[in-house]
């Protein structure tokens, strides 16, 4: 069984104090670590399960600048035959759909059964990459997986619902499965992986400026203050007391 | 172009899901706006109650019928809408941002040649520009997209963006028998499946103390566990946390886990992101104790301790034992 994985570097921002560059199109990422989308992570380890059960090679595939070859590479190490980075121009100024159509053009002259996705990527959070590129194949898709038993030409997938529901389908390959956090438990690269992902192959297509794109990015700003929390000032003994104090005045003690 | 606003109206297991109805108040206040109007777009098999419940809420209801549109499947579903949005032309279509509109709207959008922007909170129309509102990163900051209307283009818009309100309107309602040139077997869809209910039932909690990924390890948990406790809490937590198998799904607050109501929440190392803030948003006290002093979670709290949650727990912890 052949897949493919789309990874996607994204930056940690959840602790991270961010700025944003003075003509408010970028995030200023001089002080940012990246890593590979959560959601990839767990895309990555459905498709090397699959390379396990039924054999088969998985090709990453990355939209993305040279400093993706580090998340790839951490692919590649993991089990990943090869890899494919592409890496247009004008980066930055891609939308979700001109990624797609980047990554569909590639896969062309490939054979797969599956293509796995994250479903969202953490920093846009966009959500369309898969299904997308799904569609620019003319192959079928499944977002939201969370829960995958595979056959040699299908699975039975069960998508996520809102409020803990799923919903299970029946799905023939090939097609796209975007994937959702938690679907398994990612493995961690081993020293002899990481050895021997050195020698694997990287191929990087620079297709020029790549004017697809449907969407425009105007800007991007800082919310602005609305509704705040009252925070409470002082030591760990002084905020505990007022947290204490809140919770005896609502007779919750 | 028309200046037609179509809503694709979502439901499941016979019931229309509250997005539809946020959905159309924000579309019936943008085509107001414009001088334009709005269609419920309902797709399904057995219509006629879920068509009376919202007449009041557009200007116009068109029904599309077929035994396949019954259950969501998103290949039935494009081809259904494929034909009448190529049709009618709206102006723009708006979906919810919900996981059937992750499974279609992207798909339908490249088959049509329509540009999409997913998940904003608030849009406008500037000229011949639809401009939106979208969070990005985890919410941190906010980011504006746009594209033109020549062709017409799709949205959709974050649950809970609006409060639903009443439309007051009186809608003529249109019935399409719809049929399908090619039947998508290769996709089928099996059943509903609920996931497992353990013993805690957070939703009907009063106390609650969530757990985000800041609690940084599986072992720091049984220091929670004995803080709630002390107090009669529950302890519940964000997603990362049931990803990584240190508590079960039904400990999870949020929009693909629970939504509670309690008195009080008190949230610790949660950033804060739109998906958890759905399922908490509304419980009567909220405390969050986050190191960030950006976290998004203040923006939603009443009471804020930007410190580390492993300072300021014990202090709670010794407070109480004062008591
Ligand atoms: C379709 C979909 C559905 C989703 N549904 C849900 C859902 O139902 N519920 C949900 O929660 N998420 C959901 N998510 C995930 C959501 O997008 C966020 O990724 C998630 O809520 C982040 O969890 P977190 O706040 O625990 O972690 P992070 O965002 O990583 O935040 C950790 C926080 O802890 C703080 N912190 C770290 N160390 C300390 C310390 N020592 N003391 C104090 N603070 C500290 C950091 O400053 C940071 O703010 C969903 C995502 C998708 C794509
Ligand atoms: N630049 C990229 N390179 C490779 N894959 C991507 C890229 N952007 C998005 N993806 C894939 O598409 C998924 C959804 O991304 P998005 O539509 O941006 O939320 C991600 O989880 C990745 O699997």
């Amino acid at each position: 069984m052949n897949s493919v994985v789309c990874i996607k570097r994204v930056p940690e921002t959840a602790e991270a104090t961010l700025k944003i560059d003075p003509a408010n199109r970028k995030l200023e990422v001089d002080n940012l670590v990246f890593g590979i989308n959560e959601a990839d992570n767990y895309a990555l380890e459905q498709a090397l399960l699959l390379e396990e059960e039924f054999g088969g090679e998985v090709i990453v595939v990355s939209v993305g600048p040279p400093e993706t070859d580090e998340i790839i590479r951490m692919a590649l190490a993991k089990g990943a035959g090869r890899a494919i980075r592409i890496s247009p121009e004008n980066l930055s100024e891609l939308d979700p759909y001109s990624i797609a159509k980047l990554i569909a053009h590639e896969l062309e002259d490939e054979e797969y059964d599956l293509i796995f996705t994250g479903c969202q990527a953490s920093d846009d959070g966009f959500s369309q990459v898969g299904v997308a590129l799904a569609e620019l194949l003319g192959i079928q898709h499944l977002s939201m997986a969370v829960k995958m038993e595979t056959e040699e030409e299908s699975a039975t997938v069960n998508r996520e619902l809102e409020g803990g529901l799923m919903a299970q389908y029946k799905l023939n390959f090939p097609a796209v499965i975007t994937i959702q956090t938690g679907l398994n438990e990612p493995r961690y690269a081993s020293i002899l992986g990481i050895k021997r992902a050195g020698s694997k192959e990287i191929r990087v297509v620079e297709p020029g400026s790549w004017n697809e794109k449907m969407v425009e990015l105007n800007k991007l700003s800082f919310p602005p203050p609305g509704k705040m929390a009252e925070i409470f000032q002082g030591s760990p003994a002084e905020t505990a007391e007022k947290v204490c104090e809140v919770l005896k005045t609502k007779g919750l003690l | 172009m028309s200046k037609e606003i179509f809503v694709i109206i979502e439901h499941r297991r016979g019931t229309i899901r509250d997005v539809s109805y946020e959905l159309l108040t924000k579309a019936n206040d943008f085509a107001n706006n414009i001088g334009g109007s709005t269609a419920a777009v309902i797709l399904g098999n057995e219509l006629d109650e879920m068509v009376q419940h919202l007449k009041s809420s557009a200007h116009k209801i068109i029904a599309l019928k077929n035994e396949k549109l019954g259950d969501f499947h998103s290949e039935y579903y494009q081809e259904a809408l494929k034909s009448i949005i190529e049709e009618r032309s709206p102006l723009l279509v708006m979906l919810g941002h919900t996981s059937a509109s992750y499974d279609l709207a992207p798909a339908l959008a490249v088959a049509m040649g329509l540009p999409l922007i997913s998940g904003c909170s608030d849009l406008r129309l500037e000229g011949n520009k639809v401009i939106t509102l979208n969070q990005v990163y985890g919410g941190k900051i906010n980011a504006e997209y746009s594209f033109e209307t020549e062709k017409g283009g799709i949205i959709t818009l974050l649950p809970g963006s609006v409060p639903a309100k009443p439309g007051g309107l009186s809608a003529e309602v249109e019935e399409v028998n719809v049929s399908f040139e090619r039947e998508f077997e290769d996709k089928v869809f099996i059943q509903f499946v609920e996931s497992a209910a353990g013993e805690i039932d957070i939703t009907q909690a009063e106390k609650i103390i969530a757990i985000g990924r800041g609690i940084k390890e599986e072992d720091n948990i049984a220091m929670i566990e004995e803080f709630a406790q002390s107090i009669g809490a529950v302890v519940a937590c964000s997603r990362p946390i049931v990803d990584a198998g240190w508590l079960p799904k039904d400990r999870q607050v949020g929009s693909s886990g629970k939504t509670v109501k309690p008195k009080v929440y008190i949230a610790l190392g949660i950033s804060g992101d739109f998906q958890h803030l759905m399922g908490m948003r509304n419980a009567d006290t909220i405390i969050a104790v986050n190191k960030d002093p950006n976290a998004p979670i203040f923006g939603a709290a009443d009471y804020g301790i930007v410190d580390d949650l492993f300072k300021v727990v014990p202090a709670i912890k010794d407070k109480l034992a004062q008591l």
